[in-house]
């Protein structure tokens, strides 16, 4: 019999009962809430009169709506401008008072955004079911944890069953083996990947993200893979256990303590697949070739090397690909043909559950250090996913090097990422942002958004226009 | 949830591939704590000329001509004829909700994303996977006849056109089930509770740090 892959183990652990009809009950041991997909799920729990199954399985914070000044912040939830935000975060804030879960509340130093929060506390463990109403779970998979994005009708199922109804999915691994070269990323690897295979590449499948460039990879890295496996069609991405997840989770508030962490250590180290895995697809990438990415068009698909340029409909065979970059290009503003370099950015965000963890701010300021926003660029800004994230790059001074380089430093939330808060772009305004989605309107209505990593922003926001970070690196202080 | 088994309606064609949940309805939109209500807002970026918000009175704003469900010949479809890969992006169920109550029934399209998937259904939204050529052959179809209606049989698993043509398609069993009858999940799984206990005592022995506390 052929050995079991990361994914196949993760589901036969969780396992409640598989059905005749191919349908199977599945056990969640991690349900985290945010305030946007919840609040119609505990409405249909006290219609019910249900009460959640388990509710040490249940943490909760607010991040969509959350206003990320220092000054709004500073009042709390009475910062939040917009009553109907305050009323979804208020409701939230009910919610968990009222049947007992926890909540990281809006200036808790540990709130912030819920796929930073549930790593950063431990609360992500590998070998768990990690599930949450944002299609972003995925991003818990980086330890070997099986997760993904539910709808509110299956929040409320995992809240009052602490199960889903779900199938299995397909296998697919995509192995990214070699070097990446300096000032490539994490970012860059997974923008190529979903280049490469398209937005629908992954429906059906749980993607696995192995080789030695992802070996390489700090956690954070990792995270920023799996997050955007759902941006390949994907609803899961995994990384098998090594000895950076590990190390990674070690004293974690959530992780195991000294009483079970050997135990649970031992157990972890099986969260991979076995060497005679078999996967129904597999795709290879060399990381040597992959340069710094830019999406140029309305879908993450939509990639090109920033040596690149923006393609010509015109060349496209399939009709319903040519009728969809030309519609890009036009949304976007943009010429066939035109090199990435020239593309003009209004506002630079260094944030969201992609790339908002200490790790991708470092590479930011690495970059900023020195530098100045250039004047074209109306607003740069940065904002950590996190309280603690927050804190901890103050401590390492980076909050300074961004503010003396004309960013501003915020307060943790989604904030731009899909401007659910105060910010948002301007119609007609080309932003370079580390999120994951450059969907129309995603960033604001008629805003149009080059997704890229944190090196490449910050590049982005002292040249005033796409620069390969890689050639800007090596240009000492450029004034 | 309702129940659906078999539907005739008029046929709508969104002719765009990738259509996402963000265009399905805009984030501003979710800031509503209620279920209902979304269907003004369904496409709002292609249905109007001016930035929606919640709240406004949508009957005062100016409608984009061009767009196909403003178009005098498709008011009243209850059918959505899409492109492949409808339903990509965020997890939020308020795309169905806003389908549904906007009052689509059914969407058929070569593909699917899978959370839009799931969510469509709990909504009794039924959706249908046809081949791309047989989706393209039904947008130039309803494209040249006003009026095109198909009829949708849940039970046989078969799509009727107007010329009588029988196309069938393919739905797992238990979403069938759950549809026919509008059964809620909920019940249904609860009817495991005693597997559901058995499971997580023997789950919680095995790795107990899976249910630890912070400390």
């Amino acid at each position: 019999m052929a050995g079991q892959t990361l994914y196949d183990k993760l589901w036969s652990q969780h396992l409640v009962k598989q059905r005749d009809d191919g349908s199977a009950l599945i056990y969640i041991d991690r349900h985290l809430l945010h305030e946007v997909t919840s609040p119609q799920a505990f409405e249909g729990l006290r219609l019910a009169g249900r009460t959640p199954w388990r509710l040490d399985a249940n943490l909760a914070t607010p991040d969509h709506n959350v206003p990320t000044t220092v000054l709004e912040r500073a009042e709390g939830n009475a910062g939040i401008k917009d009553p109907v935000s305050l009323i979804q975060v208020q409701t939230l804030d009910d919610n968990c008072e009222s049947f007992g879960i926890e909540e990281f509340r809006i200036n808790d130093a540990r709130q912030g955004i819920v796929h930073v929060v549930g790593p950063e506390q431990g609360a992500t463990l590998p070998g768990m079911t990690v599930v949450c109403g944002d299609s972003h779970t995925a991003t818990h998979g980086a330890f070997a944890a099986l997760a993904h994005g539910i709808g509110t009708s299956e929040v409320e199922h995992v809240l009052a069953t602490q199960c889903l109804i779900a199938q299995k999915m397909k296998n697919l691994r995509v192995r990214v083996e070699g070097e990446l070269g300096d000032g490539v990323t994490a970012k860059d690897i997974v923008l190529a990947v979903i280049g490469r295979i398209g937005t629908a590449g992954g429906t059906g499948y749980a993607i696995e993200f192995a080789g030695s460039a992802i070996r390489e990879l700090s956690m954070e890295g990792r995270m920023t893979i799996c997050n955007m496996a759902i941006e390949a069609g994907a609803r899961v991405g995994l990384v098998g256990v090594d000895d950076t997840t590990i190390e990674y989770l070690r004293e974690r508030p959530y992780a195991p303590g000294a009483d079970l962490w050997d135990a649970a250590v031992a157990d972890w180290r099986e969260l991979v697949s076995d060497t005679d895995a078999v996967f129904d697809k597999e795709v290879v990438l060399d990381a040597a070739e992959i340069a710094p990415q830019v999406t140029w068009g309305t879908s993450p698909e939509m990639v090109a090397p920033v040596t690149g340029e923006v393609p010509d409909p015109a060349a496209q065979d399939d009709e319903t690909v040519r009728g969809g970059i030309t519609r890009a290009l036009e949304y976007m503003g943009l010429a066939p043909c035109q090199k990435i370099t020239d593309i003009r950015l209004d506002k630079v965000f260094i944030g969201s559950c992609t790339n908002s963890r200490i790790e991708d701010l470092r590479e930011a300021a690495r970059v900023a250090r020195g530098g100045r926003v250039a004047d074209s660029v109306k607003l740069a800004m940065v904002v950590p996913g996190s309280g603690l994230v927050k804190r901890q790059a103050e401590a390492e001074g980076l909050d300074k090097v961004f503010i003396e380089a004309g960013f501003e430093w915020r307060e943790p939330g989604c904030s731009m990422c899909l401007a659910m808060n105060a910010d948002k772009l301007e119609p007609g305004e080309h932003c370079a942002s580390t999120s994951n989605r450059n969907f129309e309107g995603r960033q604001g209505y008629g805003g149009r958004t080059h997704l890229v990593s944190p090196a490449m922003a910050a590049a982005a926001a002292l040249a005033g226009h796409f620069v390969d970070v890689r050639e800007f690196n090596r240009q000492p202080e450029e004034a | 949830m309702h129940a659906l088994k078999q539907h005739q309606g008029l046929v709508a064609p969104l002719d765009r591939a990738n259509v996402d949940t963000d265009l399905i309805i805009p984030k501003q939109f979710l800031k509503s704590i209620k279920r209902t209500g979304f269907g003004p807002n369904l496409f709002d970026e292609l249905r109007y000329l001016d930035e929606g918000y919640p709240g406004q009175d949508a009957s005062q704003r100016p409608l984009n001509p061009d767009f196909v469900l403003n178009q005098p010949r498709y008011q009243g479809a209850s059918v959505l004829l899409a492109r492949r890969n409808f339903g990509c992006g965020s997890s939020r169920e308020h795309a169905p909700w806003a389908l549904e109550d906007f009052g689509f029934r059914v969407v058929i399209a070569p593909s699917f994303a899978d959370i839009f998937y799931n969510n469509a259904f709990k909504n009794g939204i039924l959706l249908i996977t046809l081949d791309e050529a047989t989706v393209e052959r039904l947008f130039q179809e309803v494209e040249a006849s006003e009026g095109y209606r198909l009829d949708v049989d849940l039970e046989t698993q078969t799509v009727t056109t107007p010329s009588g043509e029988v196309l069938t398609f393919e739905i797992d069993a238990f979403r069938k089930h759950c549809l026919l009858n509008g059964l809620d999940d909920i019940g249904l799984t609860l009817q495991h509770e005693d597997a559901i206990r058995e499971f997580e005592q023997a789950h919680r022995q095995k790795r107990p740090w899976l249910f630890r506390q912070a400390g």
